[in-house]
């Protein structure tokens, strides 16, 4: 047999792709497309959280879009500005669907506004601080905010515009109001997540611990990295009310400042998005004694390993008790979707294609209806993503990476507090109980899977020629490249405007969705009945 | 109510923004680029502004918009985005084989005070650029202007960058649009076409941005003005534009450049503005008005004529880019509405309100560019009550809480289609758009009418 034909078909991928680039960017790419190997229980390592190279189609965004649209962009009531010219702010206006509910109908909610200084050429040149000031001014008189956000974009940063000292000053100003900065221009790092640290660290140092009254309730904890796209907090406070434990806050979906202010007075946090939140979890641990671990409510299996994993935390039997009944109960409901969907869907082909958890939680939902995931990758995830915790400490820091801000945390001295005795911890994770852990999504994904890092739309084409998967998910830039050719698309970041997808009735409606989108006459349609015939051979009459 | 904070009560402010009816030029070039065939749009910045306008337009037009970035770090942002860009260069002719790359700056490399067309010159010097492939550019920072200047000057680059006068006419008429719909575009080539007008237009993304599904992907859609239609527009009889915001600037450029003379009209939204168009292409192809444009524009008037109860006297009020506004206040008024408001965030001129008030009256309130966003707007509408709001997705809070019918026009709508298939200019689209006005407000009728007063036939 020749080499060719030995190798299989994620090597092939591989090895076609890229011979058609230049050779170094052959040598990096070779770094970031991984074909997986499980098994041994150890993974390959991969090259993550590098630039993307200039004139590549890519599917990512930018630090303003991962601190402003993604972390601080659910805030019901932090007023946020962005400072800069109009684009920006305009940009990030209401896209990534954070829903939110008030408590009340009068209950402040800015969500459906976009604020901006919307720098003009002057400003640029003579400096922007003095518009910006005005613009807290006016937007101090016409709204009366508890706390104000200033988001900087490119330019502000290269102006040399302080938003830091503009925020002291206004706060000196107005003490009533928190104001604080973002140094998230979009320039910082080589995507999203750069924005993302950079929300975390002002988020902990600023809005974090200012108020030290605890939420009512027993086994209080916050949920951060849950955003609540199409509803999806609404539907976990559903189920974690229902099981009887308190949820403090979410970060930042269905968000409150006040919820924010005193998130430090719970015993637990639970990260669902280890991307983009997974600083803020590590720094209040620090500071306040909060251990984390690591969840994921997209799945109704996956749902329900996590709340189980929190009652146990919490130690009390009736909260155990009242998690499963609430989980057996929720489980009826979803097995009797599941089956039947189950026999429609099995065998199906995936890949997915988005975020920093996401492109591994949903592999989850997937398989519990039987459609395997062929390949998966991340938009702006770090090795830890992908990899596991355990290699953080063999990251090697570059020179994108540097600019990040990166905190000195000590503990708190009068509120540090450890929810849990060393002992206490020692002893459970003997037991297998992982504290501030994160596999990442390599070990779950089954031998000769292909792994890519910053997908690009050059090798999106190519998996869909020689994979022709069943479904692709991926974002709306990807959307409609992928179903032109007539494969299916769903979007996992606005999840093509439906939802909720966490949780046990999320699960029913994506099992509905998958259903529907992979049985769907309609993307049968795309090519029309005499495509392949071409009129030559067409023939008339009497053949019989 | 959704946008529960908007007092009514007027403040004149200095220095925020909030709720923008505009965005920023970049996203108008890279839809002007695309309207030239096997042309790939370039942002020159941070990945994150052309990611945000691929999603703008992808989310506005649910097709694939494809563009490249130079993708800055804070290494390019210090000492200058040309290392990136070369880079660039080589990546995207190797990888998707484009004639002609169309760059627009971002505020990131205008601020850094990259100069591109000295890299483009030293690309070329240096054969960075593949033999028969062009590259093109356009200064667009976002702290200038909005997306419509965006457009605008990117369609002056295809003229800069291609246009020529060799001497000999070529017997055509140039049209050049303003920031409108692919079926827009079509329509305009429509209305050309069947009265036997020789005509280049551009940029035309028509079948580029709405094209169809047939189990492929393609790069570059059949669509599209031609690099030799662009280099031709040198040698015609005449342009003429159709929008002035959009068109005045590159329309003078052709002037100047090329010695071509420049009529700039409305966009021919409603029967008068349409008239206008069809005539100058009348007079300038010395072409007659065939028997199927006078069909579609009978048609028009026929239904204006008999619907006129239903839209006569309603209120409107207005918000989105400057020459659609004029286009649509012409044929309100035509329907015999009042408008009550105009407002767009793009900088228009004292021309621009002389103009609407010469066509709605004197007492229409007018704003335009800073400070001119959707909260002054819905202050407008909260003070003095429309029938009718007319204005892109954005308005639906508005809507919403006001409880006034809307009629979704202009950029971006991302919560409907149509825009993309079918027009609003011409007769055909006066047609498609005075049903919509129709709907709203009979809608509306139906909506609120108590049981006894419900009627069959309206």
């Amino acid at each position: 047999m020749s080499e060719v034909e030995m190798m299989t078909p994620g090597e092939v991928f591989k090895a076609e792709v890229l011979e058609k680039y230049p050779p170094k960017l052959a040598k990096k790419r070779g770094r970031q497309i991984v074909v997986n190997e499980a098994a041994g229980g150890e993974v390959p390592e991969i090259l993550a959280n590098s630039r993307t190279a200039p004139g590549i189609l890519t599917m990512r965004g930018c630090s303003y879009a991962g601190c402003k649209g993604v972390v601080l962009g659910p805030t019901r009531d932090v007023l946020q500005i962005t400072h800069g010219p109009i684009g920006c702010g305009f940009y990030s206006w209401l896209t990534r669907r954070n829903q939110t509910k008030p408590h009340t109908a009068e209950a402040v909610n800015f969500m459906p506004y976009a604020m901006s200084t919307d720098l003009q050429e002057d400003e640029i040149i003579f400096g922007g601080e003095k518009k910006l000031k005005a613009a807290i001014d006016e937007a101090i008189a016409l709204f009366h905010p508890k706390a104000i956000g200033i988001f900087s974009t490119c330019p502000v940063g290269l102006i040399g515009d302080d938003v830091h000292a503009v925020a002291r000053e206004m706060e000196a100003k107005y003490p009533d109001v928190n104001i604080f900065g973002f140094s998230c221009e979009g320039y910082k790092g080589v995507s999203q997540s750069a924005g993302h640290h950079v929300a975390n660290n002002k988020v902990f140092t600023d809005v974090v611990g200012l108020d030290d009254t605890p939420k009512q309730g027993k086994f209080r904890f916050n949920i951060l990295g849950e955003y609540n796209i199409g509803g999806d907090a609404f539907e976990i406070e559903r189920i974690v009310g229902k099981c009887g434990m308190t949820l403090h806050s979410t970060f930042s979906g269905n968000s409150t400042y006040e919820e924010f202010i005193s998130a430090h007075t719970v015993d637990l946090n639970t990260v669902m998005c280890h991307r983009s939140i997974n600083y803020l979890a590590e720094m209040m641990e620090k500071k306040y004694g909060i251990p984390w671990f690591k969840i994921n409510f997209i799945g109704a299996d996956s749902t329900a390993k996590s709340l189980r994993k929190i009652a146990e935390f919490f130690g009390d039997g009736e909260l155990t008790k009242r998690t499963e009944e609430a989980i057996a109960e929720e489980m009826e409901k979803v097995e009797a979707v599941r089956k039947e969907i189950y026999e429609r869907c099995k065998g199906k082909k995936a890949m997915l294609f988005v975020g920093g958890s996401r492109a591994h939680h949903y592999q989850d939902l997937l398989g519990e209806i039987g459609i395997e995931t062929i390949a998966a990758g991340y938009e702006f995830a770090h090795r830890d993503d992908y990899e596991g915790r355990k290699v953080l400490p063999s990251i090697v820091v570059d020179a994108d990476s540097r600019n990040i801000e990166e905190l000195t945390v000590t503990a708190d001295e009068k509120r540090y507090q450890p929810r849990i005795s060393e002992a206490e911890k020692a002893k459970r994770e003997k037991e297998g109980f992982a504290f501030s852990d994160y596999d990442g999504m390599m070990k779950q994904m089954k031998d000769k899977t292909l792994v890519i890092d910053d997908l690009n739309h050059y090798e999106t084409e190519k998996l869909i020629e020689m994979y022709k998967p069943d479904l692709v998910c991926a974002g709306i830039k990807e959307k409609y490249v992928v179903q032109k050719q007539g494969v299916p698309m769903k979007q996992l970041h606005s999840y093509d405007y439906q939802g909720p997808y966490a949780g046990f009735e999320g699960a029913i409606n994506f099992y509905k969705e998958i259903d529907r989108i992979v049985n769907s006459n309609a993307f049968r349609l795309a090519k029309a009945p005499w495509a392949d015939s071409p009129e030559l051979s067409a023939s008339y009459g009497y053949t019989g | 109510m959704l946008l529960r904070h908007t007092p009514e009560t007027l403040v004149e402010r200095s220095a925020l923004t909030v709720n923008p009816a505009k965005t920023c030029q970049p996203v108008g070039a890279m839809y002007a680029a695309l309207g030239i065939h096997k042309c790939m749009p370039h942002s020159h910045g941070s990945q994150g502004c052309c990611a945000y306008h691929r999603s703008a337009l992808t989310r506005h037009y649910k097709d694939p918009i494809m563009a490249t970035t130079s993708s800055f770090t804070e290494g390019a942002s210090v000492f200058g985005g040309q290392a990136n860009i070369l880079e660039a260069f080589a990546n995207i002719f190797n990888l998707y084989d484009p004639d002609i790359v169309a760059v627009h700056t971002t505020c990131l490399s205008e601020t850094i005070g990259d100069d591109l067309p000295q890299i483009i010159n030293k690309a070329i010097t240096e054969n960075k650029i593949p033999p028969g492939k062009t590259v093109i550019a356009a200064s667009t920072p976002s702290f200038k202007g909005s997306h419509i200047t965006g457009y605008s000057n990117m369609v002056s680059a295809m003229i800069k960058y291609f246009a020529r006068n060799t001497g000999k006419k070529n017997g055509c008429v140039n049209l050049i649009p303003t920031f409108i719909e692919p079926s827009d575009m079509a329509e305009i080539k429509h209305i050309a076409e069947s009265m036997g007008a020789k005509y280049i237009m551009f940029p035309d993304t028509s079948d580029v941005v709405n094209g169809p599904m047939d189990g492929k992907f393609r790069m570059y859609p059949k669509g599209g003005a031609t690099k030799e239609e662009i280099a031709s527009s040198g040698d015609s009889i005449l342009t003429i534009g159709l929008g002035r915001t959009g068109t005045l600037e590159p329309a003078k450029l052709l002037d100047t450049h090329c010695k071509v003379p420049a009529e700039i009209i409305d966009l021919p939204i409603g029967i008068t503005a349409t008239d206008e168009f069809v005539d100058l292409i009348r007079k300038t192809a010395g072409v007659s008005v065939p028997e199927e444009i006078l069909l579609e524009r009978g048609q028009l008037v026929d239904v204006l004529c008999d619907m006129n109860q239903y839209t006569y006297g309603k209120k409107a009020s207005l918000v989105g880019d400057p020459d659609i506004l004029v286009g649509l206040v012409r044929l309100c008024r035509e329907a015999g509405m009042e408008i009550l408001h105009v407002v767009s965030g793009t900088k228009a001129g004292p021309k621009f309100e002389r103009k609407i008030k010469e066509l709605a009256g004197e007492k229409t309130i007018v704003k335009t560019g800073a400070q001119a966003d959707m909260f002054y707007f819905h202050q407008l509408v909260k003070n003095d009550k429309p029938d009718l709001i007319l204005g892109n997705t954005y308005c639906k809070y508005i809507a919403r809480d006001m409880d006034i019918p809307l009629v979704r026009t202009g950029f971006p709508i991302y919560d409907r289609v149509g825009h993309s298939y079918f027009p609003i200019v011409g007769y055909r689209g006066g047609l498609r758009l005075l049903e919509k006005i129709l709907d709203a407000l009979m809608d509306r009728i139906d909506r609120d009418a108590s049981e006894e007063k419900v009627e069959l036939v309206m």
